[in-house]
């Protein structure tokens, strides 16, 4: 027996140790388990897992404003919101750029959309803006298209700013050839003209993003004249006779005919094109909303708000998404017992009933479910309406006046009513389940032991049914938590769920920050009784069936 | 089957007439009446569906009698429900509540009935003790084995010291060895605690080991009542003759009755004695019923007076203990006969022809 003399790891037959020679003989059952559970799991995984990631990650993007006012927000950066003062001329010159790229790329509405929902105007002062961004610099583009036409083409600016490399890499580019290389500065340009480089280079960036022309064929922005001018009166004469390249003597007799230029202030110039421009509150918010990231979505989903002094409530009239989650999960609390106490008698008969008789039984409970959900709640409104049936009974039976008929739908307990129906076989179906395993001699037994009915019931029946509520609660809460049709079909402005206004926000107000923000709480909420569920009662007394 | 009691004592326990139909076109209970003794074990033995299982429940209060009256201690019980009934009870797969603890499912019948935490504690505690199972009162029911589930079933039922246990195929789900011991436990206690129990069962070992009495119902009736000697030994009808143990059967026709002698003449033509059970006249039918170990195959220990028959062997099978051939006699193939393992015991061949003999006490003629 020499491997019971062997001290080493027990080995196998052919010499492998054991635990190599198990691992290689489960390795293929769990590959081939992997490969049967495969299309499910990427059918899964592609459908379910990442568009909902996706969306929730929305919850916290927040790249649109860094992406779209790159400049702006560079400079911002060394301003004090809390300073009482608008920012400085720096950053309004960097303003101009990014609103000449995105404007240009018709980026600046969708900002003004993204900024408007932490405050209100924002929207309207880009679309303003946006129309006038064009202008800042025309003044200096005649200025020095009067010194030389060639200013007017994009050719002259390329020639003048882009390294040898970048111009000859460049040169005889095509659409087709893909993306055109990426724009690298002259290094005397950058040195002597800091300001125009740096509006030329989101020019180079806008053109090769859009990919259609050149940069060199493209018509240069109005804004890069206003930054040459600035530059050029501010530079000194040696460091712009550094500057070579084939538009050298171009650039010399515009800085000759230029030394006496005023430059303009874009600050006064956008103030003048929208007031918006002048107020602290607008730079406060581009500020606060600067990061990549941003809580602003969640902070809005519980009604609060970022503020240069922190984070503080919304204003009272703008406050309803802490209301609706209250109201939410109170509501599907009150509807999952209604469930429970119409359900468990009827899961209680089904499940002590002749297997025949309850059957058909089982039929008419099911039922529901073969019909569509319109058809249940429409038909629920017309019961439910005040010229509905059940007040037409009520007022021809004397109980009611037919002047003021019970408000019976379109408030709170519509919403009750309807979802209480169309939940009930959810917590029937799994009540059910679990009371035909309780053999009927627990019962018995309990009697003879000298139980009464009642006695016997709650102490050996109903804790043995547990199991049954708990995944009959379960399911209806979370189906009712997040159901949208019924308390949008009969619940009114009183019985509608947190789930209506995210419908809202992915269909109608677009903001998909905010709806999927509130679907994360929502998600989070169902959790949290889940893993609170899991404490007080155990997740293991839960059964399907 | 008039009026079937069980002799001694007062009658703690009383069937009169009564039926039970469950839809009331067929009876399963057919008039029964039957009276139990206190401290009396009685076992009600009978092959599934002959209605043993519906008295029980009958007397628990689970069923209701659709005609009769029962008594318990002389008062009639039909409207009192089974919680007020105060009868122990132990079910075939123990029902015992899965949710509580081994001393909560002890306690559960003191509780309902306002017994007093100490007191409470001190009879749960006894109880355990009484079935040796005093060391799991913390552990749940799925925690036990089988026969140790058994015995707190029996304790539970126990526990609240009712004067009627009733016990539904209480040792069904043990095996051989357990049940064996699990049938002596249970008569000692019965038996020590003087209480009167009423035991269901289809397995004949156990009626006839555990009981005083035993009913054997078969078809809704009581068909003998009898201690298990009497049963087993005198079977008053070729169906309890088939049922309670093994049992030869000769087919023939009565002759004449003499007395305590039939003459019965089997259908090979063989003229037989037996003793008339019930048979009344010449010209019947009857079956007649031998036990396979009253049959003797060494004709040196043939008693006086026995009858002897030509006969076959057609199997011999070695069973340690006993020794069991298989016997074609008189046209039936199934002719059984058990011998002792001794050592002058014979040991035949198949093949072989011999003759074997019987005391005519022993041989039974029965209704055909």
């Amino acid at each position: 027996m020499s491997d019971m003399t062997d001290t080493g790891p027990m080995r196998a037959a052919d010499g492998t140790p054991l635990k190599k020679s198990l691992a290689r003989a489960l390795r293929r059952q769990k590959l081939r388990a992997l490969a049967l559970i495969a299309p499910l799991l990427i059918f899964v995984l592609v459908t379910f897992v990442v568009p909902i990631g996706d969306m929730l990650f929305r919850s916290v993007e927040n790249q649109i404003v860094s992406d779209t006012l790159p400049n702006t927000i560079q400079r911002l950066a060394g301003w004090n919101p809390d300073s009482g003062e608008i920012p400085d001329e720096a950053v309004f010159a960097a303003l101009a750029v990014d609103f000449q790229a995105a404007a240009e790329e018709k980026n600046h509405t969708k900002l003004g959309t993204r900024l408007n929902y932490e405050n209100p105007g924002m929207s309207s002062l880009f679309r303003k803006t946006g129309r006038g961004a064009d202008d800042i610099g025309k003044n200096f583009q005649k200025t020095f298209t009067g010194f030389d036409k060639a200013w007017g083409k994009g050719e002259a600016w390329a020639a003048l700013l882009g390294s040898d490399k970048w111009l000859a890499a460049t040169e005889g580019w095509t659409k087709d050839a893909g993306p055109e290389p990426k724009f690298s500065a002259r290094d005397e340009a950058e040195f002597a003209l800091p300001l125009t480089t740096g509006v030329y280079r989101s020019f180079a960036r806008v053109a090769r993003a859009d990919g259609k022309k050149a940069a060199a064929d493209t018509k240069p922005w109005p804004v890069l004249f206003n930054a040459l001018a600035e530059d050029i009166s501010s530079a000194s004469p040696e460091a712009i006779a550094a500057i070579g390249g084939p538009s050298a003597d171009l650039l010399k007799s515009a800085a000759q005919g230029l030394s006496s230029a005023e430059p303009i202030s874009y600050k006064d110039t956008f103030v003048a094109i929208d007031k918006g421009w002048a107020d602290l509150g607008t730079w406060q918010t581009i500020q606060a909303y600067a990061g990549d990231y941003t809580p602003g979505y969640f902070l809005n989903a519980v009604d609060l708000e970022k503020g240069t002094d922190g984070i503080k409530k919304r204003p009272d009239q703008q406050r309803i998404y802490l209301m609706l989650f209250w109201r939410t999960i109170w509501m599907s609390m009150l509807i999952t017992g209604c469930c429970l106490l119409l359900g468990y008698p009827v899961a209680w008969i089904l499940a002590n009933l002749r297997a025949s008789t309850a059957n058909v039984l089982m039929i008419l409970v099911l039922l529901p479910f073969w019909t569509s959900l319109l058809v249940r709640t429409s038909a629920w409104k017309v019961l439910l309406q005040q010229q509905g049936v059940i007040n037409d009974v009520l007022v021809w039976l004397g109980l009611v006046d037919d002047a003021n008929r019970l408000v019976l739908i379109n408030n709170q307990f519509g919403t009750i009513v309807a979802m209480t129906h169309i939940l009930l076989p959810f917590m029937i179906l799994p009540l059910y389940s679990v009371m035909k395993t309780i053999p009927p001699a627990y019962l018995r037994a309990a009697k003879s032991l000298g139980a009464t009915n009642w006695t016997a019931f709650w102490r050996v029946y109903f804790p043995q049914s547990v199991p049954g509520i708990g995944a009959g609660a379960i399911l209806c809460y979370i189906l009712a938590i997040g159901y949208y049709i019924t308390p949008e079909l009969v619940g009114g402005t009183q019985g509608v769920f947190i789930s209506n206004r995210i419908a809202f926000h992915i269909s109608s107000s677009l903001n998909w920050g905010l709806a999927a923000a509130l679907g994360a709480i929502l998600l989070g909420a169902v959790l949290l009784l889940y893993y609170v569920y899991d404490k007080i009662v155990g997740i293991d007394n839960v059964k399907l069936g | 089957m008039a009026d079937v009691t069980s002799g001694a004592g007062a009658a703690f326990v009383e069937f009169e007439h009564v039926q039970k139909s469950y839809d009331g076109e067929t009876l399963v209970v057919k008039d029964l009446n039957l009276s139990i003794a206190k401290g009396e074990f009685l076992t009600m033995l009978g092959p599934s569906g002959s209605g043993k299982t519906t008295c029980l429940m009958m007397l628990a209060g689970f069923e209701t009698a659709t005609h009769g009256e029962i008594k318990l201690a002389g008062k009639p019980i039909n409207n009192i429900p089974p919680h007020k009934r105060g009868i122990g009870m132990v079910f075939q797969n123990y029902a015992l509540f899965p949710h509580m603890t081994v001393a909560e499912n002890l306690a559960f019948p003191l509780e309902v009935r306002d017994i007093g935490k100490s007191d409470r504690d001190a009879k749960v505690k006894r109880a355990l003790d009484m079935v040796q199972m005093g060391k799991f009162g913390g552990r749940r029911p799925a925690q036990l084995s089988g026969g140790q589930q058994q015995r707190i079933a029996l304790a539970r039922a126990l526990v609240f010291e009712p004067e009627l246990v009733l016990m539904d195929e209480p040792l069904g789900a043990l095996d051989k060895q357990l049940r064996e011991h699990m049938q002596f436990e249970i008569t000692r206690l019965a038996h020590n605690l003087g209480i009167t129990t009423v035991y269901v069962t289809h397995d004949q070992t156990e009626a006839l080991t555990m009981s005083d009495n035993v009913a054997v119902f078969d078809d809704g009736r009581i068909q003998q009542l009898a201690p298990p000697a009497v049963l087993y030994e005198e079977p008053a009808n070729s169906f309890v003759a088939q049922f309670i143990g093994e049992n030869n059967t000769l087919m023939g026709t009565v002759k004449e009755i003499k007395g305590d002698i039939a003459v019965v003449a089997l259908d090979d033509g063989e003229l037989i004695d037996c003793k008339p059970v019930n048979v009344s006249k010449p010209g019947e039918r009857t079956r007649v019923s031998i036990r396979p170990e009253r049959v003797e195959v060494n004709k040196a220990r043939l008693q006086k007076g026995a009858h002897t028959l030509k006969a076959e062997v057609l199997e011999f099978i070695y069973m340690g203990d006993i020794f069991r051939t298989r016997l074609r006699v008189a046209g039936n193939d199934n002719f059984i006969v058990k011998t002792r393992n001794a050592p002058d015991q014979v040991r035949m061949q198949p093949g072989q022809q011999i003759e074997i003999g019987w005391l005519p006490q022993d041989c039974r003629a029965l209704d055909a």
